[in-house]
């Protein structure tokens, strides 16, 4: 069963071939046998599958289903799921039992589809490896030695080694599609303000956006469809209809102009990772594409941009987390200077720390025109660069990340070194744009992960151009071995 | 610049997060780190460019000012550290 593609189990689900109940507890048997040595979820939730899986299968018989309808997923541990822990990867909420739903979860449960557990994930979605997490690395399933990358790591993961039909992830500087391209996946940031970040537990406000990983794009549309559209929970939703993303996955390339972003095919480049993406240029003129040379000359200024936005906009965020409402508090408090400092400071890893002191320095008094202002100001010129590159061109070709995915360990101990391999999916957030991530190709057994860019809320086309690649590739059906 | 050990210890006051003795060196470095990293921004001229704040620059909604939400304390309180008679508890504050 696992064998088969979310439209293909939605197709046997419906045609009675298989049931949700039959479906969720060959997932859970899988996860018990692989999820060990994996450590992709860090909450499994038999009982509920269960329970929803039931509810599905009643639906189906009772001709109420929808596409969706007893398809086993699961969530990245940053979306709260009521009366169901949601850790965010940390120690500082690993009591913390949600009390209330997530627009995105609720619309899948409305969608029918049952929540297997809660993945794995950086602590806090900050980290680009997985390795943050209070609740230990996650393994690629390509190879365990290595990085399934981050920070949607376990999702990542287990939608790989066929643990889950598909996975949500959140992307707030590539954390969707950087893991998406180290595991062989389809993953999608949508627009910002496409879906709703209602009960997703915020890291970086003005750049986090939830969507799909999945095995292919055609899947991503199915799961796009019910994540995405206007939340008046959400003051940043978009109100603007939602297409059918499924009914344009077939148009013709023919015309479609892509553009190569000069800047991003420089040094630092893997020579593999280069030539996967020289192949697939070529599928696409195939295809009847045109390829053009663009230029996104501010793109070498988003890391340093993004590492103050980020955490100046996290240590507002997450001041939140005293030790007196939810969460850890440290023992024997002596004053309430105590009580916050001891909790924050034991409840917190290293890197959440690390980016909370960064952002904390960066609002402070005398340093705010230099640091936040000024990575305002770039932040409007990196989305000059995509406004005029979109002038020319539908959509732009690039790597996700610099190299395939490195091992457990490598960057541990150098976190400037881990932020640079975001160099190529940081952009898109901070400019609000779509991307969408696919396999274009391996190297060594390790997935290589290319991406397509695209203008505001052009997610239809996004999903119809990775969906005529794979199409006309088969990087998307490998499977890793031994799963 | 770098930071020194006062940066993180005034920085680490400001965002109250306690740092152990032991963790003071190599916080200082690491951070140092990301601060050059950071700087990088500083030789770009960004003079006359507005700010940007939201990609989609709108600004936030405003709804009706009509009660939309139930009293939840029971729920909220039940993952609290400590309450009492649907407080939240402290250490003592006023003497």
């Amino acid at each position: 069963m696992h064998e088969k593609t979310l439209a293909e189990l939605s197709q046997a689900l419906r045609s009675k071939a298989i049931s949700s109940v039959e479906l969720t507890q060959h997932y859970l048997k899988r996860i018990e046998q692989f999820d060990g040595a994996l450590n992709s979820y860090i909450t499994v939730t038999p009982e509920l599958a269960l329970e929803q899986a039931r509810t599905a299968d009643a639906r189906i018989a009772a001709g109420d289903a929808g596409p969706l309808t007893g398809i086993a997923l699961a969530h990245k541990d940053l979306f709260c799921t009521q009366g169901v822990r949601t850790s965010c990867g940390s120690k500082m909420l690993d009591n913390f039992i949600a009390p209330y739903e997530s627009t995105v979860t609720q619309r899948f449960i409305d969608a029918g589809t049952v929540m297997l557990g809660k993945t794995n994930m950086d602590e806090f979605a900050m980290g680009s490896s997985n390795e943050s997490s209070f609740y230990g690395p996650v393994r690629n399933p390509w190879n365990s030695e290595h990085v399934p990358g981050g920070s949607s790591g376990g999702s990542a993961a287990a939608v790989a080694a066929r643990l889950c039909a598909a996975a949500t992830g959140t992307d707030t500087g590539g954390s969707i599609r950087q893991p998406a391209g180290f595991t062989a996946l389809t993953g999608l940031k949508p627009t910002y303000g496409r879906v709703s970040r209602w009960g997703m537990i915020a890291y970086a406000s003005s750049l986090d956006q939830g969507g799909p990983m999945a095995r292919n794009a055609e899947d991503c549309a199915l799961l796009l469809q019910a994540m995405a559209g206007f939340d008046p929970k959400d003051s940043t939703s978009v109100d603007a209809p939602v297409p059918d993303y499924s009914a344009s996955l077939n148009d013709s390339l023919k015309g479609l102009r892509i553009g190569l972003p000069k800047e991003y095919f420089s040094a630092g480049l893997d020579s593999a990772t280069a030539a996967a993406i020289e192949a697939a240029v070529k599928q696409f003129q195939a295809l009847g594409a045109e390829i053009k040379e663009i230029s996104l000359p501010n793109a070498e200024l988003a890391i340093p941009a993004y590492y103050v936005i980020a955490p100046a906009e996290a240590s507002s965020n997450l001041s939140r987390f005293d030790g007196v409402r939810f969460g850890y508090r440290c023992d024997n408090p002596a004053d309430l200077t105590d009580l916050y400092t001891r909790s924050r400071g034991e409840g917190f890893g290293a890197e959440v720390k690390r980016r909370i002191l960064v952002g904390t320095y960066a609002l402070s008094a005398g340093y705010y025109d230099a640091y936040y202002l000024k990575a305002q100001k770039i932040r409007r010129l990196i989305k000059n660069d995509f406004m005029a590159a979109y002038e020319q061109v539908d959509a732009i070709l690039c790597p996700t990340s610099p190299t395939p995915a490195f091992r457990i360990g490598e960057k541990i101990d150098d976190p400037v070194s881990l932020y640079l391999t975001d160099i190529y999916t940081i952009t898109a957030n901070l400019a609000g744009v779509p991307g969408i991530a696919l396999p274009a190709g391996f190297a060594n057994g390790l997935p290589i992960g290319m991406q397509l860019l695209g203008p505001y809320f052009s997610e239809a086309r996004l999903l119809n151009i990775a969906h005529q690649y794979q199409q006309h590739t088969d990087w998307h059906t490998r499977a890793p071995a031994g799963y | 610049m770098a930071f020194d050990r006062s940066d993180v210890e005034k920085i680490a006051h400001l965002a109250r997060i306690a740092i152990s003795e032991d963790e003071i060196p190599a916080t200082t470095a690491k951070l140092s780190g990301i601060l050059s990293l950071i700087d990088q921004m500083q030789a770009v001229d960004t003079t006359g460019i507005e700010p940007l704040a939201h990609p989609l620059e709108t600004t936030q909604r405003l709804r009706p000012d009509s009660v939309t939400e139930q009293n939840q304390r029971d729920a909220y309180q039940a993952i609290a550290p400590a309450t009492e008679a649907g407080l939240y508890l402290v250490p003592k504050v006023i003497e």
